[in-house]
């Protein structure tokens, strides 16, 4: 337990047995930076008072757009959790959407600014993250992986949780059923080993979660969180096999946490300077950086191009949001009922 | 017309709507080969499977939470938790949920589910057999609260509520599962929720009640009549939300109100009711607003001499109407 994951070099060559080409590689690196930006920007716009919550992404990108390339966009259904954002922009959400979920703007389209930033659903892109309540996902994303069954349809959930998540009674009802129906669904969990500032060995017993996996008749993998490429693979090992009627998987991604767990958060009260700068040493963004490089896929002068206009989409998005109006008052006690009742009534 | 006891009625409807609408799923414990311990579900694995007629293992917060996410993904299951004792589980999937989903996405998504679940006392089940609980959920915003007391209603209600795109609550009390019967028509039919039913006209007093309770109201109002007293029933069917509009307009006709229900007395249905007449109300009445509840202790105990001492039964009703009607 507590054994740093792999600071490694990503294997030479890598992408071209995964059937990826040097423009996927290069998507994937882009949304990586974005969702970097992006966090940075709201970190600062938290600070000057015109965000007032962010739960930072910086560390878990590598992880998160793996896992989602290696899923059918088209058709999979994607329950994330508060941590994400590079989850959520890679699935088709902008810049100018999320900010106007950070700054509780009119028009923010997963909960109209009712939810914290990217709370709500995404219907066209079958994303769905409905409650602050950790671990209150789980039984729920294996409903719809169960309704997919019954539907025959070739649809696999895939829900995302941390490692804090995994202690929650429900996670553990909700693998048991997933694995008695063997239903298509993966559980991606993005082990950061902090919850908050409860470390991994206050969590749980045991040094991988992925053990927990032959308990409820499944595949339990671990797999370093911090090379994109990797967790691809194994994630769409997974989804095919989920596809084809194999039933579930329970996915650990080892990926680090390079922020406090919160901007309300101050982690020198109990995260050691040496476990985060260790974690620095497995930024995925640095790794996979160092790959593209070392294929030949990025130049220097691509890399900066490839910042800058992140740094200009996410300026625009910035002023766009900055500008909206916030939601109008009068629509408090809208959306009460989906069937409004027989009579009014209280 | 047939006559039906509840049990039957509110089998009757969950196979008319499983025959009707492929989407209807049921789920819970013992629900399929058992046919559920009161057989709600009796016969149902035979005629629509093991798709559609899930025996659950023993985890009630995961019964909802999946019902949840099946009515997100197109299905509209029915959710059967065994007894009310064992619904406390449930609540963070139900109420910090289900309940929420739809404001709280903006109108983007509904959680069409309905949540069963055979409550009450009576029936010599101590203190985790005889619980209510409806006084815990009619404080939620978003989910509705249904506690019908009879066959007719029970049918025409769980019909509404499995067409309902809202989370339901249905509670159904154990006692009147196979001692109540009463007229069921054959041809669809449905009660809509919220709507409030004057089981008895009188223009004394109005005494409002649901579920096991009410049936003792009939039989209080049946004995004052004859010493003259004409007391009117409001049977509430639905506790969330509350049919005000019935409530007041019996209130103005009477002048006097009393609420009768077997949950616990402090910040229940009847509270509401109360605060409900005695603001919009308050011209209307003649008299201090009086409730007969169970009383403030954490369920109806196993001795017989102890359940009865919990009960609004029947005697005790009609003290407590003689007393408001002489007021
Ligand atoms: C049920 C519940 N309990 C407590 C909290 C407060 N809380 C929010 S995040 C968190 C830690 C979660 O840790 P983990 O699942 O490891 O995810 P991470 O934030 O590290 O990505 C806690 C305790 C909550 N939101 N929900």
């Amino acid at each position: 337990m507590g054994d740093t994951p792999s600071t490694a070099s990503i294997a030479p060559g890598k992408h071209r047995s995964l059937g990826l080409n040097p423009e996927d590689l290069l998507d994937m690196y882009y949304k990586m930076v974005l969702t970097r930006v992006l966090d940075q920007r709201v970190w600062a716009l938290n600070r000057q008072g015109k965000v007032a919550i962010v739960g930072s992404c910086s560390g878990h990108e590598g992880a998160q757009v793996g896992a989602v390339w290696a899923m059918d966009r088209s058709r999979d259904i994607f329950f994330t959790f508060y941590r994400d954002l590079c989850a959520l922009l890679t699935l088709g959400v902008t810049p100018k959407e999320m900010l106007l979920g950070y700054m509780a703007k009119a028009g923010e389209p997963m909960s109209g600014a009712r939810m914290f930033p990217g709370h709500g659903v995404y219907p066209q892109y079958r994303i769905i993250n409905l409650s602050n309540v950790v671990g209150a996902q789980m039984t729920k994303a294996v409903g719809s992986a169960l309704a997919a069954k019954i539907r025959k349809e070739p649809t696999v959930v895939i829900v995302f949780f941390g490692d804090g998540a995994t202690s929650e009674g429900e996670w553990h009802e909700a693998l048991n059923f997933a694995g008695i129906h063997r239903l298509p669904i993966l559980f991606f969990c993005e082990n950061n080993r902090w919850a908050i500032s409860v470390p991994q060995h206050k969590q749980m017993a045991v040094p991988d979660v992925a053990l927990r996996a032959q308990g409820y008749g499944m595949p339990g993998v671990v797999v370093d969180g911090s090379d994109p490429l990797e967790v691809l693979k194994v994630t769409r090992e997974s989804a095919e096999r989920a596809r084809n009627g194999g039933g579930p998987t329970l996915i650990e991604a080892k990926v680090e946490r390079l922020m406090p767990h919160t901007s309300d958060d101050d982690d020198r009260r109990y995260r050691p300077r040496e476990d985060l700068e260790r974690a620095k040493a497995r930024d995925p963004i640095e790794r996979f950086r160092a790959y593209l490089k070392g294929e030949g896929i990025l130049t220097e002068s691509q890399d900066t191009a490839i910042w800058a206009r992140a740094q200009k989409e996410v300026d625009e998005a910035t002023e766009f949001a900055d500008k909206a109006p916030f939601p109008d008052p009068s629509t408090l006690l809208d959306h009460l009922w989906a069937t409004p009742p027989g009579r009014k009534g209280v | 017309m047939a006559v039906k006891t509840v049990i039957e009625a509110i089998r009757d409807a969950m196979r008319e709507e499983m025959r009707r609408d492929s989407r209807v799923i049921v789920l819970g414990e013992d629900v399929g080969r058992r046919g559920g311990v009161f057989l709600a579900t009796e016969g149902f694995i035979d005629e629509f499977g093991e798709e559609r007629v899930i025996d659950t293992p023993l985890a009630e917060a995961s019964i909802v939470g999946l019902a949840i996410g099946a009515a997100l993904n197109g299905l509209r299951p029915i959710a059967e938790i065994q007894f009310t004792d064992f619904i406390w589980p449930i609540v963070n999937q139900l109420v910090g949920e289900a309940a929420r989903h739809h404001y709280g996405t903006n109108g983007q998504v509904s959680v069409p589910i309905v949540v069963r679940s055979p409550y009450g006392g009576m029936v010599r089940g101590g203190l985790y057999h005889s619980q209510s609980a409806e006084g815990f959920f009619y404080h939620c915003p978003g989910l509705k609260v249904v506690c019908p007391s009879t066959p007719y209603d029970a049918k025409g209600l769980l019909k509404s509520a499995i067409r309902d795109d809202d989370p339901v609550l249905f509670f159904e009390h154990k006692r009147t599962y196979r001692t109540v019967r009463g007229e069921v028509p054959d041809e669809d039919y449905t009660i809509p929720i919220g709507v409030a039913d004057v089981k008895r006209e009188g223009r004394d007093l109005s005494v409002f009640s649901y579920g096991l309770t009410l049936h003792y109201c009939l039989q209080a109002a049946e004995a004052l009549a004859k010493e003259g007293i004409q007391v009117e029933v409001v049977d509430l069917r639905t506790v969330k939300p509350l049919d005000t509009e019935t409530i007041l307009a019996s209130v103005k006709k009477t002048g006097k109100a009393l609420i009768v229900h077997e949950d616990n007395l402090t910040g229940g249905v009847g509270a509401e009711v109360s605060a409900l007449l005695a603001d919009a109300g308050f011209t209307y009445l003649d008299a201090p607003i009086k409730r007969l509840c169970g009383p403030d202790v954490p369920a109806m105990p196993f001795a017989p001499t102890l359940e009865q001492a919990f009960m609004p039964t029947t005697d005790k009703i009609i003290d407590a109407m003689r007393h408001l009607a002489r007021y």
